[in-house]
């Protein structure tokens, strides 16, 4: 496959590229089975969802633009926090509330990404951290607003199209988080398969020498980072939504570790990383956790000393490399 | 009649060379190999645990308890060095912060087993409970003494690293590693030396830090964001950029909790981001 790609036309690459595998295919029909098959863990996974939702964020700027990040929580905090005021205060329509989460993590993202764009290596994680808790603190401060540590209270959420409420069975919640991811999805993947995103992984490998045949380096990180923390704030849109509340949680160091460690068990830099990575770690949580909830954070070192030694890119790059040596074509 | 501004500045002081001694070592050796260890404040909270069952346990005095503490994080660090670190001299920012973050939630479950989840008591001696009077001014006994380490301390890093040999090495090794290689050093040796010091350092600093802040098993968390916010701020490899920021970050956390208590943390983040974008790689920082 790598030798025709020298000879084919740049459209037909990336036409190629962006071709549905059947993978793909059962991939999606696959989450449709906990309809049927765990009707008691709808809410479980509508949260996997939302997992896997902040993790597909956090990919398109770590994955595809090398921007290592640990404070990516910050834009799921400001767009929770922001669906749970909006429905609050204003009114509990959930569709706008998305939007207006969305636009504001984007705006926070857009501000923050010329800072951002500047550094790279151990600044750039400094840098990313120290935004995440400043936000996180600022948020403690602000109890009159966000509630402190007892949470936001009082966020009522109206039923979806006016039909369908979000109930404690979750049936709603889950097809909405699902509807939802699929469409940032299918919105990312274009991105992917696009002249912008060639450009995003050029960034990644070579940050210095891309400029130097017309891609902006800085321009082009400014860009994704704007939109992955606009999806980052659908996320917490969408958990705000889904659970009726928001705490201080969302803001946390600890949000922004566990979805770093989804990504990177699933596999950086694919689109399925962040998916595939959220729903293992979630599940598995919720089975440890109600073994030994204090030793739940053993297991994730273990797992990630593991990954980082014998599996680089993650589950599903040790898939396709299974795959491949099947197929050796 | 001193103004009480001194004693909030003494205290931060205080803080400060407590911070130093956790951070000067992931400096030093951030500078030499460019590896991000996050697990720096596990081998701290290692050295922490140290004293604690030495004393708790075989009644060993404090002052007994440091060298040992001191030693075991030395020698743990230096196992994990040769046996996981080394692999990953090469590897990307991402793979290093991963392996070490891992190591570290490692490090805060088994402290959790065999310690349990809740703050560990120690007895300093007598004469280190009192304080005593300057001019009007409370100085706590046990924060002098840390100021007083934290000069010995400095004073001896920085004479080890102008005036000897190894310390000759290990600023080539900073300065230019594929030189100094060139040049016959054996920077894998010196690395695992400075490694194990830096380490060692931090249990020392994690078994002073435990009558001022406590210890439990999230110590390896908490600090260790005021470890890397030194470490930025004050810039790789240097001694002194380490001590300014630690006594900047202490005085600043000290004067913003005794000040404006309601902003919390917030003021060294601020001053973190601040320095940090006027200044990429730190105060003292060369790259």
């Amino acid at each position: 496959m790598a030798l025709t790609d020298a000879n084919a036309s740049p459209q037909q690459y990336l036409q190629r590229l962006s071709r549905w595998h059947p993978f793909e295919i059962a991939f999606w029909l696959v989450t449709l089975l906990p309809f049927v098959l765990f009707p008691n863990y709808l809410s479980l996974a509508s949260q996997v969802a939302v997992g896997a939702l902040f993790a597909l964020s956090l990919d398109l700027i770590l994955g595809y633009a090398g921007i290592v990040s640990l404070g990516h929580a910050a834009f799921f905090g400001i767009g929770a926090y922001t669906a749970g005021l909006f429905s609050k205060f204003v009114w509990g329509e959930p569709l706008s509330g998305l939007v207006i989460g969305a636009a504001m993590a984007a705006l926070v993202g857009y501000a923050s990404s010329f800072i951002v764009a500047r550094f790279r290596h151990l600044t750039l994680i400094m840098i990313t951290l120290g935004l995440g808790l400043l936000l996180q603190e600022a948020g403690n401060s602000a109890g009159w607003l966000t509630g402190g540590s007892d949470g936001l209270q009082g966020v009522e959420i109206w039923p979806l199209f006016g039909l369908f409420k979000f109930d404690i069975y979750g049936t709603t919640s889950y097809a909405y988080s699902l509807a939802v991811l699929f469409l940032v999805f299918l919105f990312a993947r274009r991105l992917i398969h696009s002249t912008f995103g060639l450009a995003l992984r050029g960034i990644r490998e070579n940050w210095v020498r891309m400029p130097l045949i017309g891609a902006d380096s800085r321009a082009h990180i400014r860009k994704i980072y704007t939109i992955a923390a606009a999806m980052a704030g659908i996320a917490g849109a969408v958990i705000a939504q889904t659970t009726q509340t928001v705490s201080l949680e969302a803001l946390s160091f600890e949000r922004s570790a566990d979805v770093l460690v989804m990504l990177v068990l699933g596999g950086a830099g694919r689109l399925y990383g962040g998916l595939v990575g959220a729903a293992i770690f979630m599940v598995a949580r919720d089975q440890f956790s109600g073994i030994a909830p204090q030793y739940w954070y053993f297991w994730i070192g273990i797992l990630l000393v593991t990954v980082v030694l014998v599996l680089p890119n993650g589950i599903l790059g040790g898939l396709s490399r299974l795959y491949a040596r099947r197929r050796p074509q | 009649m001193l103004p009480p501004v001194l004693g909030v500045l003494f205290d931060g002081i205080a803080y400060g060379m407590l911070l130093f001694l956790l951070s000067v070592g992931l400096s030093v050796t951030l500078g030499l190999m460019n590896f991000v260890n996050l697990a720096h404040c596990a081998f701290a909270m290692l050295g922490g645990y140290v004293t604690v069952s030495l004393m708790n346990e075989l009644h060993w005095p404090f002052f007994a308890t440091l060298p040992m503490a001191f030693l075991a994080a030395a020698l743990v660090s230096v196992l994990f060095e040769r046996t996981l670190y080394r692999r990953l001299y090469r590897a990307s920012d991402l793979d290093q912060v991963l392996l070490t973050i891992g190591l570290a939630f490692i490090s805060v479950a088994v402290a959790a087993y065999f310690f349990g989840t809740t703050q560990q008591p120690i007895d300093v001696p007598v004469y280190m409970r009192g304080s005593f009077n300057v001019l009007g001014l409370n100085i706590a006994a046990y924060r002098l003494f840390l100021v007083g380490i934290g000069v010995v301390v400095t004073l001896i890093l920085v004479g080890a690293l102008e005036y000897t040999r190894f310390g000759a090495q290990v600023r080539a090794a900073v300065d230019n590693q594929r030189m100094a290689s060139g040049l016959g050093i054996n920077v894998e040796r010196t690395f695992a030396i400075t490694f194990a010091l830096g380490s060692g350092l931090a249990g020392l600093g994690g078994s002073l830090a435990i009558e001022i802040v406590g210890l439990d098993p999230n110590f390896a968390f908490t600090y260790l964001v005021y470890v890397l916010i030194i470490v930025s701020v004050g810039g790789l490899g240097s001694i002194a950029g380490s001590f300014a920021a630690a006594c900047l970050i202490g005085i600043s956390d000290i004067a913003g909790k005794y000040y404006v208590p309601q902003l919390g943390a917030f003021l060294i983040y601020l001053v973190m981001v601040v320095v940090l974008m006027w200044r990429p790689s730190g105060l003292f920082g060369r790259r």
